[in-house]
């Protein structure tokens, strides 16, 4: 479990996140929405202590994150932030690899060859393996991230704009990906959008912000009203079903 | 990333008789390295042994010590900095820790610091050196974000400020003080303060033994600072403990043979071509072996076949200039 308790980050005189309670339970996906300077990233990045808090506190299976030792941390939650800038010429296995580390340190061991090859076939890498990072389009590479972070093998993922810069199928495949990896790995899915169509479509949490504060919380059709929606994004919304479940659109 | 290129490609043109793993290439460059020590110690010396022996050993246990420490804070602080362009001169420390000289000298006078035991006054100076880096440390990286650029500028604002500070004291103490001085900043490879060798080799040794700990840290490290954190790796502490070593090998190198500026660039640049691994376990040990070859052999080259017309560390720089043009027009260096 979660649980942000109050937790209240400011920058200089700006409140970014302004006292915000929220538990997440263990198992499925929740999806974090908001218009942009909402607070979503930072919130996000306190959750994976990324960046320090300026009040309340944030419990991952009640380990206190800016107590608890780092490593111990990192074998329960891991984190993907939108901006990945690697300084060595990685293959895509060395990169997946580097997932092992709050286990063995890079000393690679049986069971991280065997975990790197689970990974490598479920994010379907194989051919690209032995690539290296920078000879990878935007999506492949999103997608090497995405593999070392389940290589982690943590219960709490924490993705950060996790279909930045990937086109609609490989959008799709992403998110198809997350809802697997939530399903038949029993993983508890913490992820930032934009698409609010993806996050309904694919979550069974929404958790919207706005100003830094909780404005919504609720199942996808909660989330997928009108009323709610305009007043998180200040945009008119059609809802109408599609294959069954509601779809926003706010075009024109 | 792709700055490795180049090198690599050289390195796959060898024989492929055999496998080039990361432990081949390391034996490879212990015996290139091995070759050049042979021809520093020998070449020359008309049977004179009981002199050019230990003469030349001082010299070699200089080059080696220079050599580490250039090395090991190049490549710690690149890792640190997340950018394959910098080097720890960049700080302007080295210009710091001439002007902790030129304070002293002007404060005490060249005659009570001869009296006082030069190791001593090594140490307070490193003390000296760390204090303020631990400020600057504190406020650049922990205080406010961690930002490049920002960095980059305060070191070459504080670099000038030293160095013109520096300038402003030398011109005020007396000629006799300022040629002591002198000689102080002029030293160079062929010259090295022999007193503070000794001392010198412990504090490199304990600063590549730290280093060396803590290699695995420095792998996760390359991945940039969120997914270090992600990985469980407490980065400010690490960060801090690196930056300490890379200032005292900065004291260590500049007290030595004074200040050079590109050598470490040259020497990480070659250690990622030629390690044939981007894990610190192989560069670090690259690296160290590659200064020491570039310094021994370059010295070697320098007394036999220069007769001394020139010095090393204008060789160095010149090529270390260029190798520094090279991944700036290549544009790929982070």
């Amino acid at each position: 479990m979660i649980e942000v308790d109050n937790v209240t980050k400011r920058y200089g005189s700006t409140t970014v996140v302004d006292s915000v309670s929220l538990t997440i339970a263990k198992g499925g996906m929740t999806a974090i929405v908001g218009p942009n300077g909402a607070g979503k990233s930072t919130l996000c990045s306190m959750i994976g202590r990324l960046i320090p808090m300026d009040e309340g506190s944030i419990k991952v299976d009640r380990f206190d994150v800016t107590a608890t030792k780092g490593e111990r941390l990192a074998r329960r939650i891991s984190i993907l932030s939108q901006e990945n800038h690697v300084t060595a010429r990685l293959s895509v296995e060395d990169l997946v690899l580097l997932g092992r580390y709050p286990y063995t340190h890079g000393r690679t061991t049986v069971e991280d060859r065997e975990h790197l090859e689970a990974t490598i076939d479920f994010m379907e890498l194989g051919p690209l393996r032995h690539r290296f990072l920078d000879q990878l389009s935007g999506g492949q590479r999103q997608r090497a991230f995405v593999a070392m972070v389940l290589c982690q093998d943590t219960d709490y993922i924490l993705l950060d704009e996790p279909l930045n810069s990937l086109d609609m199928k490989h959008a799709v495949a992403m998110m198809k990906l997350l809802r697997r990896v939530c399903d038949e790995q029993q993983k508890t899915i913490v992820y930032v959008v934009h698409d609010v169509n993806i996050a309904s479509w694919y979550s069974d949490r929404v958790v919207a912000l706005r100003d830094g504060r909780i404005v919504h919380d609720g199942n996808p059709s909660s989330f997928m009203q009108p009323e709610v929606m305009e007043s998180i994004f200040e945009v008119d919304v059609v809802i109408r079903e599609v294959k069954g479940k509601p779809f926003a659109v706010y075009y024109g | 990333m792709a700055v490795s290129l180049p090198v690599s490609r050289l390195a796959n043109a060898l024989p492929r008789t055999m496998a080039w793993t990361p432990l081949v290439r390391l034996a490879v460059l212990i015996l290139l390295l091995a070759i050049a020590t042979v021809a520093f110690m020998t070449l020359e010396s008309r049977g004179n042994w009981d002199f050019v022996l230990p003469f030349r050993g001082r010299k070699l246990a200089a080059l080696v010590v220079v050599g580490c420490a250039v090395a090991i804070s190049t490549v710690s602080f690149q890792t640190i900095t997340s950018n394959r362009l910098l080097t720890p001169a960049i700080m302007g420390l080295d210009s710091l820790y001439m002007f902790v000289q030129a304070l002293s000298v002007f404060f005490l006078g060249s005659a009570t610091m001869i009296m006082i035991d030069p190791r001593v006054r090594f140490l307070i100076e490193i003390l000296i050196m760390a204090s303020f880096a631990g400020a600057l440390f504190w406020w650049l990286f922990i205080r406010s974000r961690f930002d490049l650029h920002m960095i980059l500028l305060v070191g070459v604002v504080f670099g000038i400020l030293f160095r013109s500070l520096t300038g402003f004291v030398m011109r005020m103490i007396d000629p006799a003080e300022y040629i002591f001085l002198q000689d102080i900043f002029f030293a160079s490879f062929g010259a090295v303060d022999r007193t503070l060798l000794g001392i010198s080799a412990v504090l490199v040794t304990a600063g590549g033994l730290v280093v060396w700990r803590v290699q695995d840290r420095l792998d996760a490290l390359l991945l940039g600072r969120p997914m270090a954190i992600g990985l469980g790796i407490d980065y400010q502490r690490t960060i801090a403990l690196l930056f300490g070593v890379v200032v005292v090998m900065i004291a260590v190198s500049t007290a030595l043979v004074g200040p050079i500026t590109f050598m470490g660039l040259i020497v990480s640049f070659l250690a990622y071509g030629l390690a044939g691994s981007w894990k610190h376990r192989y560069v670090l040990p690259a690296s160290c072996i590659i200064a020491c070859l570039l310094l021994i052999g370059g010295q070697t080259i320098l007394e036999r076949v220069f007769s001394y017309n020139t010095t090393l560390s204008i060789v160095i720089e010149f090529a270390g200039g260029i190798v520094f043009l090279i991944l700036l027009f290549r544009g790929k260096y982070t």
